[in-house]
């Protein structure tokens, strides 16, 4: 316990917890994803519906639930902890400093990022896991899902959050493995096609949801979204 | 060509600093920004007034002496060279300069562009060397060492201690130059014996200086005059993880 304590005191210590806690929440990603691609099943959310009672009766998945919110707020705070010590590391700032001109703009953004994506998860959670598990809801998850859809704003806002969270994987996961120490020249191309899949493929396999529902869902189209559809433009 | 100048003025590590301009005439594209410098220092004290101080020592990039912020980059603009090797034909006729000192809490000022950057030599006392017996020379074929760990070993000890790292970095975090001691040595024969205790040590001195934590975005590596690669950080992550855990 000691040494673990000492571990995480230590700035390496605490940024391998940033590391172990994103890679759990990517791999969190990829089943919330593989789930969610049942939503495109065209059955009028009868898979869904089976997916998700699966989920919420199996104890295993409920325990790997707290771990996966105790990994959210590790990282969290693991994360505005390094960023108070290093807003201290340089009490008095550059008049000029052209950090552009030698990183990648992902790997700038990543407080700013980490933080938008906190305020979306907040407004995911309170849009589906709140009403579905805790306070209860009329709807099934997948009408509620069509619900939300059908406002093209509530889909943009997801849009924008999800190129917010490329850039924060883009920078985030390759980032993950260099703290292990497990980059290598030998085998980065692999870690590159493999981040690509998390920074790109990821974000975009959830963005096709909201569109999907948005644009080719339509028996519940509300009318917003036939005066969207009118007029190519939510008026 | 004509430059001007707008350079960090600090008396000493009490008082407020503040820029001051400096006009610059023919300046000599070949000249280097040191010697330029030298320039205005002669001008400002034909003048009766303080010259501007800065670290200097072999002006061949090797000492890692030399060292400032100039338009926002450590060394200046391009890449792989030292403040001493910057040439002023890398700047335009009528560009204003601006001039600052390393900036990072671990490395504060001592005078106008001299920082005390005695955080590095506690990192080295505290792992950065290796146990040698005293006696006769040892044969220098002894210990084979393999060509390639031989020249990764010699890139990472090409470290001049400069401090571009911690100047470039957004944390002002000095893992590259930890990175760099730990690797010289964690790749050696001769390095092995304190291989633990100096990843250990350096890591902990480093925390202890007040130097931020890297957050892997590599401007470290792409201001270095020496190219020194982060690969070396994932090593000393590498090493400090073994070390901790194992």
């Amino acid at each position: 316990m000691k040494s673990l304590v000492s571990l995480y005191s230590s700035s390496i210590g605490k940024k391998i917890v940033m590391g172990l806690t994103g890679l759990f929440l990517c791999l969190f990603l990829v089943e919330h994803l593989a789930g969610n691609l049942l939503l495109f099943a065209n059955d009028n959310g009868h898979l869904y519906e089976e997916y998700s009672r699966i989920l919420v009766s199996n104890p295993i998945i409920r325990a790997i639930e707290i771990i996966l919110f105790l990994s959210l707020a590790g990282h969290a705070l693991s994360g505005v902890v390094l960023w108070i010590q290093n807003r201290r590391a340089r009490p008095q700032k550059y008049k000029e400093f052209r950090l552009d001109e030698n990183t990648e703009l992902a790997s700038r953004i990543t407080m700013l990022g980490g933080s938008i994506v906190f305020l979306f998860l907040v407004v995911h959670l309170s849009s589906f896991f709140f009403p579905l598990r805790i306070t209860g809801t009329p709807m099934t998850a997948y009408e509620l899902v069509r619900e939300k859809f059908s406002n093209p704003w509530f889909g943009l806002f997801y849009l924008v959050a999800l190129v917010i969270l490329g850039y924060h994987l883009k920078h985030g996961f390759q980032s993950a493995f260099q703290t292990f120490g497990l980059v290598n020249k030998r085998y980065k191309a692999l870690l590159d096609a493999v981040a690509f899949f998390f920074w790109f493929l990821l974000p975009a396999g959830f963005g096709s949801i909201p569109v999907y529902f948005f644009f080719f869902v339509k028996n519940t189209a509300s009318p917003l979204v036939l005066r969207t559809l009118e007029h190519g433009w939510p008026v | 060509m004509n430059i001007t100048l707008k350079i960090w003025r600090q008396r000493n590590r009490e008082t407020e600093g503040r820029f001051e301009t400096y006009e610059m005439k023919d300046v000599s594209p070949d000249m280097s920004f040191l010697e330029m410098l030298d320039v205005l220092n002669i001008n400002l004290i034909k003048k009766g007034q303080d010259p501007v101080a800065f670290d200097h020592d072999c002006r061949e990039g090797i000492c890692g002496s030399c060292g400032m912020m100039i338009n926002g980059r450590a060394h200046g603009p391009g890449r792989g060279a030292a403040t001493c090797e910057l040439r002023m034909r890398k700047f335009q006729d009528g560009d204003v300069v601006t001039v600052e000192p390393w900036r990072a809490a671990a490395f504060p000022v001592i005078k106008d562009l001299v920082v005390d950057r005695s955080a590095f030599d506690r990192i080295m006392q505290a792992g950065g060397y290796v146990s040698a017996k005293t006696g006769g020379v040892p044969d220098g074929n002894a210990i084979l060492i393999p060509k390639p760990i031989a020249d990764e070993a010699m890139d990472a000890a090409s470290c001049i201690g400069c401090g571009a790292c911690v100047a470039a970095c957004p944390n002002s975090s000095a893992m590259l130059f930890v990175a760099a001691k730990v690797s010289q040595f964690a790749l050696l024969p001769q390095g092995q014996p304190e291989r633990k205790t100096r990843a250990l040590r350096m890591v902990e001195q480093m925390d202890k200086e007040g130097f931020g934590n890297c957050s892997n975005n590599y401007a470290c590596e792409a201001e270095c005059p020496k190219k020194i690669s982060v690969m070396h950080i994932a090593r000393l992550n590498r090493e400090f993880i073994k070390a901790k855990v194992f």
